[in-house]
């Protein structure tokens, strides 16, 4: 395998530089695109209809106008286009919920899923999101310190910050809908990626104790580092495979109510493989050995 | 020298649990409950108002209120309600599984308090008044439905009807209202084709008794919708929905033979990854991610935890964690094969060397699924139970589990220097070390 003969050491700059730049281009996105916020964070009704028979755009827009709405356009979904969803910019009452659901189930025979979300809740609700993605990271960063070291896990939170914050501008690129599963997505993510900067941390720290003398200066670091990073390759992609396999299969036979989650865990499993391997330890070895760096010059100057 | 008893034991293991798994699987999935997006049903979150501007809503009164809708769930025969108390006085409430939606919303959401008035809107009697669960449907002789109330007081009744007998008609009459509102006018309504009220029967005597009918046109439906609300008492509150969320039978059933079809592929594709990259190690995992699979489902189930569309997936990612376990672990063995030890000391430092690894990455995850289950809905919240359990489960398995099946098999030294069993290529064997 040539990755495993890779100098991830020499080459991190391109990594860090290609990384940046994806930030960059999330930014951009997030600027012009926005985000495709579903009635979770913002308030409305969303209706999802499903028929025995692919549906038609034009049928539903009519039923929809006939009862009084004038929803954004249908999408359709499913293997046989026979899901449509129906956003509309209100959160309607039991009565206009109760009107939709018997209108179409009459229509098509298939009681439809109704969702309805006040502003008030749909504010709460991105601001509940929010805090969680905060309170994690910082309840990961003080776990580390405590087991690892604090350059460690800040070099760890920034990995999985870039990998989060991929998810967002892929959805934002594609127009994919953000939802409450979205965020349950990112929080896995989260914690999953955290796996695979964990395990290759903790192999650095067993060839640091093994090795005959501590290591002081950058190359040194990136020695051990790129020696790290290669021993746990195989296991890191191996179990980036395992945990895709059954997110594919999600993906391709999995029920549409779900597939933005699973898009969200496909691209994060990406991101997160691709952060620890290139950007987590690599970043780390910089820090580190210029931490040391800086402590040595500040004990030196007192002599001089 | 091959020790044939520890292969046996290995073997007899195996038969046990595949005989407990098998007797116990079905009846334990039987106990599984569903999410309402898997069976259909649905979810609303109420906010809770006072009745009259300026009342304060107390702790006591959130809790009579949820009593008062766990009566009128009772009376709709849905099996495993769900009612709690979210901070910011609401009230969230789910019910999967309930078959006609659109009444049981509305049976939840009435305030339900009956009130007597005369023709001008001045109250008579109102709901506390009645006798209470005494509310039935009978018939009147025309054997059209009616529902007949109790009174605390036939007294109280006497004089009310007394008064009402003396007015010349058609000041008469006593106005039966459900959820009179201010500004509601019997005078305005009588005039329309669908009045507010229910009944407004002329009252030509004095009544001294506490039976009171009323006969409001109804269907059988709305008679027994009525006589259920009045037994299961008012509201001391008014409920308004500020979240929905509502899932069709059919809609839930297509999303989970999906979602598990899904899953099987998924997992299958798993075992046959494990099988061609680790050989006999591989073997062992699969064993050990059966007996995985089945634990966190039953454990899921033995918390009377929901399982949602999410839980599913959580499940089928945790096959991929606990994957990730055995791998580290084979991973290291590998690594000592290769430096030049024995199967047995590969083995033993192999395990050693991946616990704290494995322990710590475990953590992390715990910590963002925690977070999850403090700050998310329902259906994270479902999410995240599963994959917390999933990963202590999978923590025990992978670690402890795999380790006692394939210490059976190296102890038994049946894999002594066939390294080919884990994977490693003879050739990649480092000579220097091999002594």
């Amino acid at each position: 395998m040539s990755l495993k003969k890779f100098d991830f050491i020499k080459h991190r700059n391109k990594f860090f530089v290609l990384s940046i730049a994806i930030v960059i281009i999330g930014i951009i996105s997030l600027f012009v695109f926005r985000l495709n916020l579903g009635i979770d964070f913002s308030s409305g009704t969303r209706v999802d209809i499903m028929g025995n028979k692919p549906l038609s755009i034009n049928q539903i827009e009519q039923k929809f106008k006939e009862l009084g709405y004038n929803p954004e356009r249908p999408v359709l979904s499913g293997n046989k286009h026979n899901i449509a969803t129906v956003r509309i910019n209100k959160d309607l009452n039991q009565n206009e919920v109760a009107k939709i659901k018997d209108t179409f189930k009459k229509e098509l025979g298939i009681d439809p899923n109704v969702s309805t979300v006040s502003p008030q809740v749909g504010r709460d609700m991105a601001k509940n999101a929010f805090w969680a993605v905060v309170i994690a990271s910082i309840a990961m960063i003080i776990y580390i310190t405590i087991r690892f070291e604090f350059l460690q896990g800040l070099a760890a939170i920034i990995a999985l910050l870039h990998d989060a914050f991929f998810i967002v501008t892929i959805f934002s690129l594609f127009h994919l809908e953000v939802n409450v599963e979205f965020i349950a997505a990112v929080l896995t993510i989260i914690g999953y990626s955290i796996n695979d900067t964990i395990v290759t941390f903790d192999r650095i720290r067993e060839n640091i104790k093994r090795s005959e003398k501590k290591p002081k200066t950058f190359m040194e670091y990136g020695e051990i580092v790129n020696r790290s990073i290669r021993q746990t390759l195989v296991r890191s992609i191996n179990t980036v495979v395992t945990v895709l396999l059954p997110v594919i299969a999600l993906l391709i036979f999995g029920s549409e109510s779900i597939r933005n989650f699973t898009i969200a865990l496909f691209v994060g499993l990406i991101a997160g493989v691709y952060s620890s391997i290139f950007i987590a330890s690599p970043l780390w070895a910089v820090w580190k050995s210029s931490y040391l760096k800086r402590k040595r010059k500040k004990a030196a100057q007192p002599q001089a | 020298m091959v020790k044939k008893g520890r292969i046996a034991s290995f073997f007899i293991i195996c038969m046990i649990l595949a005989v407990i798994i098998g007797f116990t699987f079905k009846p334990i999935l039987h106990n599984l409950r569903l999410g309402l997006d898997l069976k259909g049903g649905f979810e609303v979150l109420y906010q809770v108002e006072p009745l009259k501007k300026g009342e304060k809503i107390t702790d006591k009164t959130m809790q009579s209120t949820v009593s008062a809708i766990n009566k009128r769930v009772d009376a709709l025969g849905v099996s495993e309600p769900d009612i709690s108390i979210q901070n910011g006085h609401r009230i969230d409430v789910q019910l999967p599984g309930v078959k006609d939606q659109a009444k049981a919303r509305k049976l939840l959401s009435t305030t339900a308090n009956l009130s007597f008035r005369d023709v001008n809107d001045k109250l008579m009697l109102d709901g506390s008044d009645l006798e209470p669960g005494k509310a039935k449907v009978a018939f009147d002789q025309m054997n059209k439905p009616i529902v007949t109330l109790k009174l605390k007081d036939a007294n109280k009744f006497g004089k009310i009807t007394n008064k009402l007998s003396k007015l010349p008609p058609p000041d008469n009459k006593l106005v039966i209202w459900l959820d009179y509102k201010k500004g509601d006018s019997y005078k305005k309504e009588a005039a329309k084709q669908k009045p507010k009220f229910i009944s407004d029967p002329a009252v030509n005597q004095e009544l001294d008794t506490n039976d009171v009918q009323i006969t409001g046109n109804f269907t059988m439906d709305e008679a027994k919708t009525l006589a259920e609300l009045l037994n299961a008492g008012a509201l001391p509150v008014k409920m308004k929905e500020i979240y929905s969320t509502s899932v069709g039978a059919q809609f839930g059933q297509h999303s989970m033979q999906e979602t598990v079809f899904a899953g099987i592929i998924g997992i299958a594709a798993i075992f046959l990854f494990m099988l061609l990259f680790y050989r006999f190690g591989g073997f062992i995992a699969i064993v050990s991610l059966c007996i995985y699979i089945y634990l966190t489902l039953a454990i899921f189930i033995g918390l009377q935890a929901v399982l949602t569309l999410q839980g599913i997936a959580a499940l089928i990612l945790g096959v991929g964690m606990a994957v990730d376990a055995n791998i580290i672990t084979l991973e290291r063995i590998k690594d000592e094969i290769r430096s030049g030890k024995s199967i047995l000391s590969a083995y033993r430092a192999g395990n050693r060397r991946s616990f704290w690894t494995i322990f710590d990455a475990n953590i992390t995850t715990i910590i963002a699924a925690a977070v999850m289950f403090v700050l998310g809905t329902s259906e994270v919240k479902g999410f995240a139970i599963m994959l917390i359990v999933s990963i202590i489960v999978s923590f025990i398995t992978s670690v402890y589990g795999s380790r006692l099946l394939l210490s059976l098999w190296v102890k038994s030294k049946a894999l002594n220097n066939k390294p080919g069993l884990f994977g490693v290529k003879k050739g990649d064997i480092s000579e220097l070390e091999k002594i």
